[in-house]
């Protein structure tokens, strides 16, 4: 049996390991899996938005460079300002502000009642031994992992509507000049922006679950 | 018994709730011999539980210290406390306090984790102290899928997996019936015997008192009477089998 005596100062405990985190992490997304679920839709929803946005006007922009008289009113029946180069209008742009950030709030509010929810298994882990940064990792990671995947979905959703509205709408002219390139680096935006949003949004309920104290932790009654 | 593994001198605790000032600890003053099976006994609001926290390095006192092992736990620092209650504390709940989406083997395992082995060691260990315990054939279950008792025995095995010196054991009777509730004192006075580990349990089941070698009353955050086994009168009678007292 060992004894705090026999040693000469008490160590430090040792920051665990992300792998440890992932497993904490995971047991409880699988536990509000639904939750979790809607949490992820909002995400979805708002990303797929984005991309569908950026996607649209990459392709829109590459038919008005091909300058061809029949396109050239397609595009105008469809409202497209062809002069104007195919921006997209400031209404449009507002809009996406405002899903983006109730996609944020949609998944900090999901992440602070998660919190709430589990302040017992806060405390039980601190008693075991977590410190504060282990119990930061565990709901970064969670939140993130809901954001990311999310983002994810949401991209390759945006870009399937925005091809198809566009194919339906230009016809066989939109593969004829699809700037790939282009359409992936509006992809790239989109997962950027998507992670950005879920990475920000779980910061501070990471922090309010670290913050718990054990014995308040635990006093609470289920 | 011999030495001295807890040490707690002139502990107060004060909690301010709003304008009102709340005694929960009055200077307690008391010592625990390594390998006692200590009880503190109380009603709700004695103070049971406060001094406990003190002892797992989870609160700190208002007034007076508090020694394990001869070191005061207000020197430590925040790590270094979460590696003391990671290596010298296991605690029991009430309400057990397992992971609801991990089975058996990974709520035991996680708190071995915590204390730096391998996955592989620590699900090695879990499997080990669970089969201790009983539980050798429940390891992949759910907490969910086993009864009450049966949670608290994976509580206890993941209270015991890192062999720790004291465990630490609120009502760990609270939430379970007659039967099991001695079941599960006749598995903790066991593991004392054979692990040499102290265990302190805040109570208020009578049952407790038979397997304990003190016995520490607990009334408005003082302590009331502290009684050695021998000193303890008990009468122990049966109802339909069941013990009561």
């Amino acid at each position: 049996m060992k004894g705090l005596a026999q040693l000469e100062e008490i160590p430090h405990q040792t920051a665990l390991s992300w792998r440890i985190a992932l497993t904490v992490s995971m047991a409880g997304l699988r536990r509000r899996f639904f939750r979790s679920l809607i949490t992820m839709v909002g995400v979805v929803l708002a990303i797929a938005f984005l991309a569908y946005m950026l996607v649209t006007e990459s392709i829109t922009r590459s038919l008005i460079a091909l300058d061809h008289d029949e396109l050239n009113i397609l595009l105008q029946k469809f409202g497209v300002d062809i002069f104007s180069g195919g921006e997209t209008d400031q209404m449009t742009i507002m809009l996406l502000g405002l899903t983006l950030m109730t996609c944020t709030v949609g998944i900090l509010n999901s992440m602070l009642m998660a919190v709430t929810e589990r302040v017992r298994e806060i405390g039980t882990l601190k008693c075991l031994g977590a410190r504060d940064r282990f119990i930061v990792k565990t709901y970064f990671i969670e939140s993130s992992l809901q954001g990311v995947c999310g983002a994810v979905i949401g991209l390759v959703l945006g870009l399937i509507v925005a091809v198809a509205v566009s194919c339906r709408n230009y016809g066989g002219y939109v593969f004829s000049t699809l700037p790939v390139v282009s359409i992936l680096g509006d992809l790239v935006i989109s997962l950027f922006i998507g992670s950005l949003i879920a990475v920000f949004s779980s910061i501070m309920p990471a922090y309010a679950a670290a913050r718990k104290q054990p014995v308040e932790a635990l006093r609470v009654q289920e | 018994m011999g030495d001295t593994i807890v040490s707690a001198s002139g502990v107060t605790k004060t909690y301010t709730m709003g304008e009102e000032q709340v005694h929960a600890l009055r200077g307690v003053t008391l010592e625990i011999a390594r390998g006692e099976y200590v009880s503190i006994m109380g009603p709700s609001g004695s103070g049971k539980s406060t001094f406990f926290n003190m002892v797992g390095g989870l609160d700190t006192p208002t007034e007076g210290e508090v020694f394990v092992e001869g070191r005061r736990l207000a020197d430590l620092d925040s790590s270094q406390l979460a590696w003391f209650r990671c290596h010298n504390i296991g605690f029991i709940f009430q309400s057990f306090n397992l992971i609801g989406t991990m089975t058996a083997l990974e709520n035991v395992a996680i708190a071995r984790l915590f204390a730096g082995v391998s996955p592989e060691q620590a699900r090695e260990d879990a499997a080990r102290v669970l089969e201790r315990v009983g539980l050798g054939h429940r390891l992949d279950h759910l907490p969910s899928q086993v009864s009450g008792g049966q949670q608290q025995r994976i509580a206890i095995a993941r209270a015991l997996v890192n062999e720790p010196l004291i465990v630490l054991a609120d009502e760990p009777t609270g939430n379970l019936d007659l039967k099991t509730g001695e079941e599960i004192i006749n598995l903790l006075n066991e593991m004392k015997q054979n692990l040499g580990v102290t265990v302190i349990t805040a109570t208020h089941d009578m049952k407790m008192l038979s397997c304990s070698d003190t016995v520490v009353r607990l009334r408005s955050g003082a302590i009331e009477s502290v009684q050695a086994k021998d000193e303890i009168e008990i009468t122990v009678g049966t109802i339909d089998g069941e013990t009561v007292m």
